[in-house]
């Protein structure tokens, strides 16, 4: 261990984030600079521990501690290969995981977690700049071929290892452009679409075909898919959004916060988006139903475009400023957070239920809501209005994101390729396996909507049984002991 | 010998000694010789034991001149005649008691020695009186006849061979003929000419009486060998008592097993001329039943009938320390190293006495570590015994006394009636042959031979395959091997190991993971390699072996290497040699790895037939090479091929015609060389090591160019090794190859008695088809399609890792403990066990093979159940010391054990005096377990006192014989306050205790502790090995209360980590051996069995019950509910949650209550209830021992499916005997010396009204003063009476311990001399022992105190007019003392205090010293030489206060004891200043400097202040 007494000596300081004034500015990534001696330093803060709950807190059981050693010696080159051994693509996790390895960190029983994802978003973008990121090509070519459908984390994470153990990778995407949910969902503040288009590039040059614009279903079949190739894996998210059930839902201005964001990230991407089609919130009184991740997206975007006034509004109430005692160590905690498009700006109202969107000539201009209490049972929690607490809130725009409820995945199983599980998505074995044999489901698609880590996990876990199943054995590398806290 | 039981295997047995010899210098024959023998042994009967039948002994015995004249007569008196002295011999024999089977042994002795050409005079009862006998030993009692025998057509000297051929010849007939004796009593104790033997399974104090003729005034001897035996166990039988045919040996010889392999070895070499090539029909020379005692004494017999002399041969068995000692005569040097090319050291701590009827000597071995005390009379008679005091001589017939020193030989010529000195007796041998011209000529340096250049490091891809094909893990790479290229020693780590067994792991472990080390513990110490490695060699010689009885020049043609490891280059060279002797060949270890389940096997056999192939062509080092492995060839595991080629060289006798070296990219650890050593190579290549080594200093793991990273790895790997053997008490390399000083956990039967012949392996396991699977697996990581793009598989064994090798402690178990204990969570509890629990489908311990048998059980409901509180009386939480601890962490464990009604441990680091009073709300933060180890620190008599329970730690789970370190850092004001020693002066704990060699030396401790402190009960605790059953009945019957067996897996703060990885057994082995052991010896009943070492769950718990455990400990858990995470960096003070920290940020952050261990403990014992309500058990002592309610699984796959869990499950039962503890030990203690003292010291202990008592002592009087000051602290508190309040004079000789932890008010001035052990754990008493003022020799000159005095004493002072044994002032930490000169090893580990020494010192002064000051007045200007300057420096005596202090010491030396010799140098005292040197520690200096800088005032040491009136006083009553 390069300083055993590295987190005594130094205490937490993630990548700082531009001011608020200058990245409103733009939509480029809000942490911009790199200070690599600054990363050095934060990894000497690892304890190296003896059981590093980080590992078990990832869920692709990255080698964290033995990163942050290479790291707090200089050893990048190290630090690299140790990190792309459990992560396809540590690019995109050091830049949008939540981080459960930083939940789970020792230090963080009574000190501040280890920047694990920023040690390893440094560690990605030297290895890039470095050129160590190269395709990884198969030593030979089974002659098997996989078809992968959807490119978003999990397909694309398949797609690579499929290809590095030889068999002959083609991924389909509806989209004229791969990425999925990484390309479309997360704004380019929080993920430069260059990070993404690299490691596309990279991956065509390994070997993988990309079928853009091809919606498989409808134009293939997943029947003729299954019949061309020796393996499928749907790898097609979980895109069915929960929809507002109240009166007004269908106003103009109400709009789904999966379409806004797609359009921004196409705006930013230089596509043509017709001025009709335009959803702006610039002047607009926002207020963006969901408190989660793709809420607080919603805002960071909405902040850009220059609304007047942007609120957000969680359904639960407001989360204790400490660990929940329901929560403790090593679990991932039930605490107040604050994003950093909820820094840049915006309103944030707790335990508040929608009622009624109100309009005129069509078009959303309030909100009708009632302030709620909350009783936790035994059988989940019970919303109970509170009598008189009823107000209208102005909204010339009305995004909505509360999460998504399951899979559009109709065809799939009208062709008797799958079944649908209890909870809307895909029903998948313990080892990704579908009711059919030769379908494989990963990601969203199967677990409902979750984490880019979890995507990327599931790639990988898939493409394992998928090559296990052409060869006969266990070829790729396993994930390893998994529990949850 | 008993047979093998269970897990009992008779190989384990031990013995330890009380011996001596008495002789008339002059030779003549007197009644006197033997009446004083007889009163030697009886005097010695503490140092023997006694079985679970009390009248039974041990064994004692006598070898003394044949009576001629006493036989003559009662030959006459049958009408007969004997022919003239020395023209007929007299067997002893012991024959079976049925008379048709003892005609048949009486009629084939008759008919060999007949054979022989030799005329049986007759035989002769030999009277015994069966009321001097115990009944258990009068069971299996021998008849005991005596056979004449008239010398024949032999010239008289080749008599005695001639009957040591009818001797071995008839054993050899009767070992060949089960039929004819099948009880085995059948026995010749001896046949000789010279000498006769009467012994028996006897008590010393029987001998006398059993033998009637040793009553008879005409049975005289001019010699006598003496020996009183303290045995492991009690199956009697009565030929392992001694002495046998030429010694009595009080020891241990470590490495017997190598050293009888070896003779094997060598067989086709062994030619002796005086045989007459008869030497092949005896059978083997040494008998591999026979104790380690006996086969020294075959070895010795034949060297020395083949023509040795007596010391010759004892110079060969048992060399001094020659390797590193410049000192030493060239010759004298050059004929130890011409001979180690002839023979293996036998090592051990050994006292052998040894005679032939007219020469008498002793020796001790090159440690020292058994005691000798020897004077010599006015009147001719010389006596030498492991006690002084032994006989009643006047001093003023003493002319002169002494001790036996390491590696010295003390020989009495009573033929030419003289005392021949070392010097003399080794110069006679030494002379014999110019050996270093032989040398000269014949041995050659590797690095004086033509360098050839090495084969080219691998790199990449194609190194990345081989570390694949080896089984290399990141995890080996990154922190074992670069670090010991990096750091040049081995990494150390903390915790314990909570992996699988290799045999029960997924990961297809390398075979080395099959292999545990094994240790010393109790029957002989571990040594010291780091500030006793002058006693160490790691000298390795590369050649054939030589033939014992022959001395020429050719045998010692070698190349030497400074230690086993060779660099590329050294191989590569040696490979090239061409010297006309030499001629190397190279045997592949590669093999098809698609060939099958037999390609192993194939391959393996082909191997030993191209090994016996390549030696008849006349190659003599062969080396073995697994370099090759490509895609289609798998390596041999080395070790397999290693160990297969040695045993099977050695069963065809051609074993010593070449040598064998290992080229192999299987080693990467110290345990891995020490492996490939222990089964046989001269020297191993670790070529791949060396190449990731190389690789790593290629790209940046390494700031090193990569030939000095190689040679810290090798120094590293030297370092280590060192270690390995040292734990096992093992000096020199040559003695440790082949000595197999392991045991296999999880390998078959046939396998290990194929491959590993010799080693133990008693839960069967994985065959050769399985290792060749292991081989395949490992093979494909690095040559199969997998897409691993160039990873190696991360490893997980130090650390847990999610793609590594499992662990008990994972994130899983250790958060839901936690949850449950802190928040009163019993669902979480729950979900914990489970988690610990899902390892059933792939078990990580053996206990998870076992399931309980609830055939033909009632369950019964849970409320008869005992309830949980008083289950959980039986739990304890482990030694870990405040200083491994924080004070936030012990003291909270404290509080929960005492509130819990369970007991909580000191462990080694004292404890502070304010925890003895309960806290204002009546809390207590008390350890009721106050343990004794090595490092003595803050060991005081009020610390014993303040104990429900005194526990003697032998041996720790994670590091069995080794010692620890308390790095400076860590010594904190207040830790430095409790261990008494300097804050910021690193602290050592020495590998032995320095009182304990062996298991009557334990006895001894147990006495003294027990005298200190009556109430407290004495615990020892002993880590599991096997043998580790007999260890235990050694303990009890050295009347231990209660038994801690330890786990391999138990934790640590600090270890070298192939220490916490590779040595120790699980518990479950240990317990259940001991528990058989123990019950079928009848001593169950004495002892309270414990166990520990990874305990987790209530099922753990059970299941530990069910094999025999009454008690439980548990470290790792109960330190998990206070908050630890297991970091495993418990040795860098960083703890985070801080429990194992002295930092003060971080204790801070200590978040622990005593609710959450109250809970943990809580929670277990209802899990229990569980588990007993299902087995239908009412009370937890009717589940002990309950092994029937145990059976193996039967739903186990894989490599579990294998193993044989037999033995664990054998069920052990001896009528009458119980099973679980049921009696008191009886330790006699209404016989201590100080009861006489209470009534006189009464008033004084009350009022503090001083008092002097004047009494006499002898040596049976064992820790003198120790009973009184105990009484007295309890009474008093600390240092309540005034100096010298209660004064006692003493006449005579003091038994060992005289004044152990005599407290401050008692004063004890000896008129005599005394034992080892004076001043044991001083604590404000004084001491003065001075000879009688009409001794007949010079006091300076001579030995007044044994060995080991003052160790540990932490405070008064000490005065010795005379020299001193061994290892003075051992970790004195503030005592003073004044000595007029001592043995090797003084003041060694010291930590404070002062010590004056005004004489000679032994070699090594000062080693591991640290603190204190020592004063040596050098009048031969060669203490420098002596000392061991790593630690300290010499400097002359300027500073007034050291010259104030010195004085004052000196007078009050004289003063006291009338030393002439400080009188003169008081006399010319500014004179002499200059001759004094001041010892002082560099550490120690630096941080007193620091001290005084920051304080200026300046301390000045006060000085003692004796009243001299009272000393006049003294001197008059």
């Amino acid at each position: 261990m390069s300083d055993p007494e590295g987190f005594l000596k130094h205490g937490r300081t993630p990548i700082p984030r531009r001011p608020v004034d200058e990245r409103l500015n733009d939509f480029a990534e809000i942490e911009a600079t790199r200070d690599p001696a600054e990363r050095t330093a934060q990894a000497t803060r690892c304890m190296d521990c003896g059981v590093p709950f980080c590992q078990q807190g990832c869920p692709l059981g990255n080698p964290i501690p033995d990163f942050n050693e290479a790291v707090a010696t200089g050893r990048w080159r190290r630090a690299w290969d140790q990190l792309r051994s459990t992560n396809n693509f540590p690019e995109f996790t050091g830049r949008v995981c939540p981080a459960p390895c930083e939940a789970a960190c020792v230090l963080g029983i009574n000190d501040d977690p280890v920047t694990i994802e920023h040690i390893e978003r440094e560690i990605a973008e030297r290895a890039w700049a470095a050129g160590w990121a190269r395709p990884v090509l198969p030593r030979r070519r089974t002659g098997h071929h996989v078809a992968v459908v959807g490119s978003g984390p999990a397909g694309l994470a398949a797609a690579e290892q499929l290809n590095a153990a030889g068999h002959h990778v083609v991924v389909f995407e509806k989209a004229d452009r791969p990425g999925g949910l990484l390309r479309y969902g997360i704004p380019d503040f929080k993920l430069d679409r260059e990070v993404l288009d690299r490691r596309i590039r990279l991956i065509e040059r390994a070997g993988v075909t990309f079928r853009c614009g091809v919606e498989v279903g409808t134009d293939p079949t997943w029947r003729a898919l299954h019949s061309e190739f020796d393996a499928v894996l749907v790898a097609i998210g979980a895109m069915q959004p929960r929809r507002l059930e109240v009166d007004g839902a269908d106003l103009d201005g109400v709009v789904l916060a999966m379409d806004f964001l797609e359009q921004q990230n196409r705006v930013v991407a230089g596509e043509d988006v017709p001025t009709r089609e335009r959803i702006d919130a610039r002047d607009k009184h926002v207020i963006i139903l969901g408190g989660g991740d793709t809420g607080s997206d919603c805002l960071g975007t909405s902040l850009r475009q220059g609304a007047a006034h942007v609120t957000q509004i969680e359904l639960f109430e407001r989360p204790p400023s400490e660990r929940a005692p329901h929560t403790p160590w090593p679990r991932w905690p039930h605490v107040f957070r604050t994003s950093s498009s909820q820094e840049e700006g915006g309103e944030r109202e707790w335990a508040f239920m929608t009622t009624r969107l109100i309009g005129e000539d069509g078009r959303v201009t309030g909100l009708e809501g009632v302030d709620v209490a909350i009783h936790h049972g035994d059988d989940g929690p019970r919303l109970e209005p509170i009598e008189g607490s009823e107000r209208v809130l102005k909204a010339d725009l009305v995004l909505l994101a509360m999460g998504f409820t399951g899979v559009r995945a109709e065809a799939l199983f009208d062709d008797g390729l799958a079944t649908p599980s209890p909870r809307g998505a895909i029903a998948g074995d313990d080892r990704h396996r579908t009711t059919k044999p030769g379908v494989y489901v990963a990601g969203d698609a199967m677990r409902g909507a979750s984490l880019v880590v979890w995507a990327i996990r599931d790639g990988r876990e898939a493409a394992r049984t998928i090559d296990a199943d052409l060869c006969g054995r266990d070829r790729l590398p396993a994930v390893g002991m998994d529990a949850r806290f | 010998m008993p047979p093998t039981v269970g897990l009992y295997d008779p190989q384990t047995e031990h013995d330890a000694c009380g011996i001596g010899f008495v002789a008339q210098l002059r030779g003549r024959p007197q009644r006197a010789i033997v009446e004083q023998a007889l009163s030697i042994l009886e005097r010695l009967e503490h140092r023997g034991a006694c079985g679970c039948d009390p009248d039974t002994g041990d064994g004692a015995g006598l070898l003394v001149q044949i009576p001629h004249g006493f036989f003559t007569r009662v030959w006459r008196e049958r009408g007969r005649a004997l022919p003239r002295p020395r023209r007929y011999a007299v067997g002893m024999v012991y024959l079976p008691a049925d008379a048709e089977r003892r005609a048949a042994c009486e009629a084939l002795v008759e008919r060999i020695a007949t054979e022989q050409g030799q005329r049986v005079i007759g035989w002769r009862d030999v009277p015994v009186d069966p009321d001097h006998v115990g009944p258990d030993a009068n069971a299996v009692r021998p008849y005991i006849r005596q056979i004449f025998i008239e010398r024949r057509r032999v010239v008289p000297s080749a008599f005695e061979r001639r009957l040591f051929v009818i001797r071995r010849l008839t054993h050899e007939a009767a070992r060949r003929d089960p039929a004819l004796d099948p009880d085995r009593r059948f026995h010749i104790a001896s046949l000789s000419c010279e000498t006769v033997v009467y012994k028996g399974l006897l008590k010393p104090d029987q001998l006398r009486g059993f033998y009637p003729d040793l009553r008879e005034p005409d049975f005289v001897s001019a010699i006598a060998l003496l020996h009183s035996r303290f045995s492991t166990n009690t199956f009697p039988t009565w030929d392992l008592a001694q002495p046998f045919t030429r010694i009595c040996h009080n020891g241990e010889i470590n490495t017997v097993r190598g050293n009888r392999n070896w003779m094997l070895a060598r067989r086709s070499q062994l030619q002796s001329a005086k045989f007459g090539g008869a030497l092949d029909r005896l059978g083997p020379l040494i008998s591999g039943h026979a104790s380690d005692s006996r086969q020294f004494d075959q070895m010795l017999e034949v060297l020395h009938l083949g023509g040795r002399t007596l010391p010759h041969a004892m110079m060969m068995m048992i060399p001094e320390a020659w390797e590193n000692d410049p000192s030493m005569a060239p010759e004298r040097r050059a004929f130890y190293n011409y001979t180690a090319s002839i023979m293996e050291p036998w090592d051990g701590p050994s006292a052998i006495a040894f005679t032939d009827g007219h020469l008498v000597g002793a020796t001790l071995d090159r440690n020292g570590l058994r005691p000798a005390r020897w004077l010599v009379t006015s009147d001719d008679l010389v006596v030498m015994a492991s006690e002084s005091g032994v006989v009643d001589v006047p001093a003023s017939r003493v002319v002169r006394k002494g001790r036996l020193q390491p590696g010295r030989i003390f020989v009495v010529d009573t033929e030419e009636g003289r005392i021949i000195d070392d010097d003399e007796v080794k110069g006679d041998v030494v002379a014999r042959w110019p050996y270093s011209k032989w040398l000269e000529r014949n041995v050659f340096a590797i690095d004086q031979l033509e360098p050839v250049a090495p084969t080219p490091a691998l790199t990449g891809q194609g190194l990345r395959r081989q570390q694949a094909a080896f089984g290399y893990t990141e995890e080996q790479i990154d922190r074992v091997i670069v670090p010991m290229a990096r750091d040049g020693h081995e990494p150390i780590g903390a915790m314990g190991r909570d992996t699988p067994l290799a045999v029960l792991s997924e990961q297809a472990p390398s075979l080395f993971a099959y292999f545990h080390q094994l240790f010393a513990q109790v029957t002989n110490p571990p040594i010291d390699p780091i500030r006793e490695r002058l006693v160490m060699s790691l000298s390795t010689a590369i050649g054939m072996g030589g033939n014992p009885f022959d001395e020429t020049p050719e045998q010692c043609h070698r190349i030497e290497i400074k230690g086993p490891v060779l660099t590329n280059q050294q191989l590569a060279t040696l490979r090239g040699i061409d010297d006309g002797v030499f001629e190397a060949t190279t045997l592949s270890l590669c093999y098809p790895v698609d060939g099958g389940d037999d390609a192993l096997e194939q391959a393996v056999d082909a191997l030993c037939r191209a090994a016996v192939d390549a030696l008849d062509r006349g190659f003599n080092l062969l080396v073995l090479s697994d370099r090759g492995v490509d895609a289609d060839h798998a390596p041999i595991p080395a070790l397999l091929a290693t160990s297969a080629v040695h045993q099977h060289l050695v069963r065809e006798g051609i074993r010593m015609h070449g040598g064998l070296i290992v080229e192999t990219g299987d080693v990467r650890e110290v345990h891995d060389v020490a492996l490939l050593v222990g089964y046989g190579a001269a020297a191993v290549n670790p070529w791949l090591t060396f190449d990731t080594i190389t690789e790593a200093c290629e790209t940046e793991a390494l700031a090193l160019d990569p030939d000095d990273a190689i040679q810290r790895w090798v120094q590293a790997a030297d370092k280590g090794l060192l270690k390995v053997m040292s734990k096992m008490g093992i000096s020199t390399i040559s003695s440790y190859r082949g000595a197999q000083i392991f045991e296999a956990v999880g390998l078959d039967h046939d396998l290990v008695q194929r491959h590993f012949a010799g080693t133990s392996s008693r839960i069967g396991g994985v065959d050769l088809a399985a290792l060749g699977r292991e081989a395949a697996t490992r093979h494909a990581r690095g040559f199969s399609d997998d897409v691993r793009d160039g990873a190696l598989p991360v490893g997980g064994e130090l650390r847990w890792r999610r793609r590594g090798e499992r662990h008990a402690w994972t994130p899983t178990t250790i958060a839901s403990l936690q949850r449950a204990v802190r928040d009163g969570d019993r669902d979480a509890w729950w979900e914990y066990v489970e988690a610990v629990h899902a390892d059933d489908e792939a078990p990580t311990a053996l206990r998870r093979l076992l399931e309980f048998d609830t055939d033909g059980v009632t369950e019964i409901p849970l409320d008869e159940v005992e309830d949980a509180a008083s289950i959980a009386t039986r739990f304890v939480t482990g030694a870990m010391s405040f200083g491994s601890l924080s004070a936030e962490a012990h003291e909270t464990l404290a509080l929960a054990m005492n509130e819990l009604g369970g007991r909580s441990n000191t462990g080694e680091g004292g404890e502070e005096p304010e925890r003895w009073t309960p806290d204002p709300d009546g809390r207590s933060r008390r350890s009721a377990i106050k343990q004794i180890a090595s490092g003595r620190f803050g060991v005081h008599t009020p610390y014993l006192v303040n104990a429900d329970e005194l526990q003697i730690k032998m041996a720790q789970g994670a590091k069995p014989g080794e010692g620890g370190q308390l790095p400076g850092h860590k010594v904190s004001d207040r830790i430095a306050t409790v261990r008494c020693s300097t804050p910021g002066v690193t602290l050592i704990s020495p590998p032995p205790h320095h009182d304990i060699y062996s298991i009557e030396d334990l006895a001894q401790l147990i006495y003294d502790l027990k005298s200190v402190n009556p109430a407290a009960r004495v615990s020892v605790k002993l880590v599991s090995e096997v043998g580790v059953g007999t260890v235990a009945a050694g303990v009890a019957k050295a009347r231990a209360e209660a038994i801690v067996i330890a786990g391999a897996s138990g934790g640590t703060g600090a270890s070298p980590i192939s220490s916490i990885q590779h040595a120790g057994l699980p518990w479950e082995l240990g317990l259940a051996e001991t528990q058989q052991v123990l019950v079928a010896n009848g001593l169950r009943g004495r002892v309270r069995l414990q166990v520990d070492g990874g305990l987790r769950t209530g099922r753990d718990v059970v299941i530990a019950g069910l094999l025999g455990a009454e008690e439980f400990g548990f470290s790792t858990a109960p330190l998990i509910a206070l908050g630890c995470v297991m970091l495993r960096q418990c040795h860098q003070n960083t703890c985070s949650v801080g429990i194992a920290t002295q930092h003060p940020e971080l204790t801070k952050r200590f978040a622990g209550e005593p609710v959450h261990v109250i809970r943990f403990f809580l929670y277990l014992a209802e899990e229990i209830r569980q588990w007993m309500a299902r087995l239908g058990i009412r009370r937890f002592d009717d589940l002990v021992g309950r092994v029937d309610l145990l059976r193996k699984r039967d739903d186990l796959a894989g490599k579990a499916a294998h193993i044989d869990v037999g033995a664990i499950l054998t069920e052990i039962s001896r009528p009458g005997a119980a099973n679980r503890h049921a009696e008191a030990q009886d330790h006699s203690l209404e016989a201590h010396f100080d009861q006489s003292l209470f009534e006189p010291a009464r008033a004084a202990i009350e009022t503090g009204e001083p008092v002097q008592i004047t009494t006499t002592i002898t040596n049976e009087h064992r820790a003198v003063g120790s009973m009184l000051s105990g009484e007295i602290v309890r009474q008093r508190g600390t240092d309540a009476l005034l100096d010298d309040t209660i004064a006692i004079h003493l006449e005579g000789s003091a038994g060992q311990s005289f004044g152990a932890w005599l407290t401050r008010g008692v004063t004890m001035l000896l008129e005599g001399d005394a034992n080892d052990y004076v001043g044991k754990g001083l604590s404000g008493g004084r001491i003065a022992v001075y000879p009688p003022p009409d001794a007949g020799f010079d006091p300076s000159e001579n030995v007044i105190v044994g060995n080991t005095v003052l160790y540990g004493a932490t405070s008064g002072d000490a005065f010795f007019r005379g020299r001193a044994g061994e290892r003075f002032a051992v970790r004195n930490s503030g005592a003073r003392a004044v000595v007029e000169g001592c043995g090797d090893h003084g003041c060694e580990y010291m930590t404070g205090g002062t010590v004056v020494v005004l004489g000679e010192t032994g070699r090594n002064f000062a080693a591991g010293m640290s603190g204190g000051v020592a004063y040596v007045y050098d009048r031969d200007g060669q203490f420098r030489s002596r000392c061991n300057l790593e630690q300290v420096e010499l400097e002359a005596i300027t500073d007034p206060g050291d010259r104030f202090l010195l004085k004052n010491l000196l007078e009050d030396h004289v003063r006291f004891t009338g030393s002439l010799r400080a009188g003169q140098v008081l006399d010319h005292f500014d004179a002499l200043l200059n001759r004094f040197v001041r010892v002082m520690p560099t550490e120690y200096k630096r941080v007193l400097e620091a001290r005084r800088a920051e304080r200026p005032a300046r301390v000045t040491p006060q000085p003692a202040t004796w009243p001299s009136a009272v000393v006049r006083n003294w001197r008059t009553t």
